[in-house]
C-alpha cells in the first residue's frame, strides 16, 4: 500500500453535453473533456504526461496531444473489453502513478456512437482478430450480432433459475430514470418513466430485453485526471482518493458473450474483485455510500449486485423490489440516472458522477456521502475522501 | 439463408469440417482434452499438438433470444439463437430450428444449416422424446 502522499487521487474531471448527434469530431470531443477536466482541477493540460484510454476509442494519443499542447508523454496505455475498460481505466491510472510512470494521468473516452455510427447495431465491418473481438466468429453466423443479444443470451440460465421476469427488469429501469429525471445533464432529464411504460416499450431482443432495459447511445466526451496525493493538495478541488481498485479476468470468461465457463449463475470475476478490494482498499462495495454499477443492460445490475456481493445469490431481483437502490436506500445506485438515464459514454461517466458524490456537488447528492464503489463487471474500484 | 462464418487461422478446421457435414473440436494429442472455442494452444498441458474429435451432436439447450430490433443481419429473418451444451462438456452458441419456442433444458441434435457463401454451420433440432 502506498504512504498517504503517494496514494493517486482524481483531482479533475470533465464531461462534454450528451447527445445523439454531437455535431462535431470524436477527438473534438475527447479534447474538449480533456481541457474540462484541466480546468476543473487546475493544472495546466501542457503538464499531461500520462494517457489511458480504450482500445475501442478512436482518437490517436498524438492527436490528443496536439490539440491539448502536451509537451511530454512518459506513459500510454489502452485496455481491451469494450466497456469493462471503463473501471479498468481507474486500476491502472492508480497503478501508473503510484508506480511514478508519469505524474498527471489523463483517461478519456469520447464517442459518437448515435450519430457517426451505431454502437448497438450489428458490426459487420469488425475484424475478428483484433479489438477485443474474436468472439465474433462464434455468434455472428448465428445472428446474435448486437450487445443485446449477447447479453440477453448470457444471463438466461441466470434469469431461468431464480424465476426474474420483465418486471423485475423494469424496476431497475425505473430506479435509473427516476434519478436522471433530476440530473439536469442527464439525456433523460424530467423524464421519468412507469413500470407500465417499461412493460409496454418495444422487444429488443426475445425474450428479455426491451427497450428500457437498454443503455442508450450518445455522443458525448468524458476525461479524469489522476495525480498523486502530495500533488493534489495544491489544487483547485477537493482530492478524491483511489482507495483500491481492482481487476480480475478469470480463464475462459469473456466480458458480455461471457458463454463458456463457470456455472453461468454466479458473476466469478466481480466476486474476486469484491474480495481483492475487501483487503485493499478495507472495506467491501457494500459498505460504501453510493454504488456506480455499470448498467448496460438491467440484468447487469442483478448480476452485479451479487458478484459485488451486495446480496446473496439469487437475491438481487427482490433487493431491488425492497427499495435498496433509491436515493434515499441503503445502496443508492447512479444518482446521475446511469447509462440509461444520463448517457452512455461506455461507462465513464459514471466515474465522474462518483467523484461528484465524494465532493458533495452532484445533481442529486446523496448525504454525507464519504465512499463510492464504481463498477464495470471484471473491474471495481473505491473511491473516498 | 446466413451470413459465412468468420474463418481464422487457428479454427478453419471447425468450418471446414461443417461444410463437410461433420461435426468437430479441437483435441490435445497428448492429454486428450476438447476445446471450444478452438485456440492454438492447449490451456492444460500447453502443447501445441491437437487433432480433430467427432462429437456426438448431442446437445442440451442453456439458453435462448432471438434479436428482434435490429433483426440479425445476412438473414432474411432473425433466427432463434441457442446457447447449447454438447454431451461432451463444451459450450456453443448455435440455432435452434423448429416451430415451436425452446424451453431451457431440451435436449437437441447437430445438423447443418447452409451460409450465402457456400459453407455450412452447426445448428440444432430438438430431440423428440
Amino acid at each position: 500500500m502506498p504512504a498517504a502522499h503517494e496514494q493517486a487521487c482524481i483531482v479533475g474531471i470533465g464531461q462534454t453535453e450528451f447527445s445523439k448527434a454531437s455535431g462535431r469530431s470524436e477527438q473534438q470531443l475527447a479534447a474538449e473533456a480533456v481541457l474540462k477536466a484541466c480546468q476543473d482541477a487546475g493544472i495546466d493540460p501542457k503538464s499531461i504526461d500520462g494517457m489511458l484510454t480504450f482500445d475501442l476509442d478512436n482518437s490517436d494519443e498524438v492527436d490528443i496531444m496536439r490539440s491539448l499542447g502536451c509537451e511530454a508523454i512518459k506513459y500510454t496505455a489502452r485496455l481491451p473489453q469494450g466497456g469493462a475498460s471503463s473501471v479498468s481505466t481507474i486500476v491502472h491510472g492508480k497503478h501508473a502513478v503510484e508506480a511514478g510512470f508519469c505524474d498527471v494521468m489523463v483517461i478519456w473516452r469520447a464517442m459518437n456512437e448515435r450519430s457517426q455510427y451505431r454502437f448497438g447495431q450489428p458490426h459487420h465491418s469488425m475484424s475478428p482478430d483484433a479489438h477485443s473481438s474474436t468472439f465474433m466468429e462464434w455468434c455472428f453466423p448465428f445472428g446474435a450480432q448486437t450487445p443485446a443479444a449477447w447479453e440477453a443470451l448470457s444471463c438466461g440460465p441466470y434469469m431461468h433459475k431464480f424465476g426474474v421476469t420483465s418486471e423485475d427488469l423494469g424496476r431497475i429501469a425505473v430506479t435509473f430514470r427516476k434519478a436522471a429525471a433530476t440530473n439536469p445533464a442527464a439525456w433523460f432529464y424530467g423524464k421519468p418513466i412507469t413500470l407500465d411504460d417499461h412493460q409496454s416499450s418495444r422487444w429488443i431482443v426475445e425474450p428479455t430485453l426491451r427497450l428500457l432495459d437498454c443503455c442508450q447511445e450518445s455522443d458525448g466526451g468524458v476525461a479524469i485526471l489522476i495525480t498523486r496525493a502530495d500533488r493534489a493538495k495544491d489544487l483547485k478541488q477537493v482530492a478524491v482518493r483511489i482507495l483500491g481498485a481492482e481487476y480480475s479476468m478469470l480463464f475462459n470468461h469473456e466480458i458480455i458473450s461471457d458463454f463458456y465457463a463457470g456455472d453461468l449463475i454466479r458473476t466469478e470475476n466481480s466476486e474476486s474483485v469484491a474480495d481483492k478490494l475487501a483487503v485493499t482498499a478495507g472495506l467491501a462495495p457494500k459498505e460504501t455510500d453510493v454504488a456506480m454499477i455499470y448498467d448496460n443492460f438491467t440484468p447487469q445490475i442483478l448480476r452485479q449486485l451479487e458478484g459485488f456481493k451486495y446480496c446473496g445469490i439469487g437475491e438481487a431481483k427482490d433487493y431491488v423490489a425492497d427499495g435498496h437502490l433509491e436515493l434515499d436506500g441503503t445502496t443508492p445506485l447512479s444518482p446521475n440516472g446511469g447509462l440509461m438515464g444520463e448517457g452512455y459514454i461506455h461507462g465513464m461517466n459514471n466515474i465522474t458522477e462518483g467523484v461528484r458524490q465524494i465532493r458533495g456537488t452532484a445533481a442529486n447528492q446523496i448525504k454525507n456521502a464519504q465512499t463510492a464503489f464504481l463498477a464495470s463487471g471484471v473491474a471495481g474500484a473505491i473511491i473516498g475522501r | 439463408m446466413r451470413p459465412d462464418p468468420i474463418q481464422r487461422i487457428d479454427t478453419a478446421f471447425f468450418w471446414e469440417a461443417c461444410a463437410r457435414g461433420e461435426f468437430v473440436a479441437q483435441k490435445c494429442e497428448p492429454c486428450n482434452k476438447l476445446w471450444h472455442p478452438p485456440r492454438p494452444m492447449c490451456p492444460d498441458c500447453h502443447s501445441l499438438e491437437k487433432s480433430v474429435a467427432t462429437l456426438s451432436g448431442n446437445a442440451k439447450v442453456l439458453s435462448w433470444v432471438r434479436q428482434v430490433r435490429p433483426a440479425s443481419y445476412g438473414f432474411q429473418e432473425s433466427p432463434i439463437v441457442i446457447l447449447v451444451e454438447l454431451e461432451e462438456g463444451l459450450r456453443m452458441v448455435s440455432n435452434w430450428i423448429g416451430e415451436t419456442l425452446p424451453q431451457i433444458g431440451d435436449d437437441v441434435k447437430v445438423e447443418f444449416a447452409p451460409t450465402s457463401g457456400g459453407k455450412a454451420v452447426p445448428v440444432f433440432k430438438k430431440v423428440s422424446a
